[in-house]
């Protein structure tokens, strides 16, 4: 597994992204400035880790979609690589056009920073093979703009092509209500690209990979990429 | 040359920003406001004098950063 992680002024995840890449693939990733034009050759994951690309400026992730590493990630993605997009990693991927839809102001217009269900929606992915489909996981949140917009046809074509991956939930699995943290439309958490090969997801499982802090939730997303 | 792009959300896009400035207003006591709806304007200056040209580089600009067109609308005036 060579992995990429993508560096963008004001990104503040990375380290930590590359700390669970680490410690569960056994290998250290690459880090790739913002302003480069390639990838490091041979790259199996393109990471975009969360935090705040130039300062959120116009829009969260806006600039950063139109970095000029973005079109070797383009690239990537059209070879069947795979991307995953963190927190404004995902911000980031619905800007550059890589995924659908758009992530507004979170409804209650509070950040949202706690711990957070998720249910896993299915476990046939590069990504979440290492959890069961159905399963309830704890990780964290922590953003201002996370509530999942798209067109009714958008919407309509991610749940019947099954490319949702993750659903905001409580600790019973139940979706709705007071667990949707940002008014996501169907409390969608994430999702995936029609090849399954991109996910962006507003939460932090590389956060949850540890005991010591909180949880090892996160974990099994690390290991289904090792895998 | 002048212009100014004005970006605004779409019909039927939920603006919370915009409903807690109506909230806000309200709260000042600003009375006959029915509703608000908050978008973004750039003031660009132009270096050539061709209208048509410049026209056409700020619909590209709309299109490809200044607007998110999955949620929002654009429109340029000239000054």
């Amino acid at each position: 597994m060579k992995a990429v992680v993508v560096v963008f002024p004001g990104s503040n995840r990375e380290r930590d992204v590359g700390r669970a890449l680490r410690e569960i693939t056994g290998h250290e990733p690459h880090y790739a400035w913002h302003a480069d034009p390639v990838l490091p050759a041979g790259a199996d994951l393109v990471v975009l880790p969360g935090g705040f690309s130039y300062g959120d400026y116009l829009r969260c992730g806006a600039i950063a979609g139109r970095a000029a590493i973005m079109d070797a990630v383009r690239g990537h993605a059209a070879r069947g690589g795979l991307v995953l997009g963190i927190c404004n990693g995902f911000q980031i991927l619905v800007e550059s056009g890589l995924l659908p839809g758009v992530l507004m102001r979170n409804a209650g217009l509070k950040f949202a920073c706690r711990m957070q269900h998720l249910r896993v929606e299915r476990a046939d992915t590069a990504f979440t093979r290492r959890y069961a489909a159905g399963q309830v996981i704890e990780v964290c949140i922590a953003h201002g703009e996370g509530n999942y917009v798209a067109d009714d046809a958008t919407i309509a074509r991610l749940e019947g092509d099954g490319l949702v991956a993750f659903r905001y939930c409580d600790a019973d699995g139940v979706v709705g209500g007071a667990a949707n943290p940002n008014g996501s439309i169907n409390a969608i958490a994430g999702i995936y690209s029609s090849g399954r090969t991109i996910l962006g997801m507003m939460p932090h499982p590389e956060n949850l990979i540890d005991a010591l802090v909180g949880g090892t939730d996160g974990r099994g997303l690390f290991e289904s990429l090792a895998a | 040359m002048k212009a100014r792009v004005i970006v605004t959300l779409k019909t039927g896009v939920l603006d919370p920003q915009g409903k807690a400035i109506e909230g806000a207003l309200r709260s000042l006591g600003i009375e006959g406001i029915d509703s608000v709806r908050q978008g973004k304007v750039f003031e660009v200056e132009l270096a050539g004098t061709d209208r048509a040209s410049a026209e056409a580089a700020l619909k590209t600009a709309c299109d490809r950063l200044l607007a998110n067109t999955v949620i929002e609308n654009w429109r340029i005036e000239f000054a």
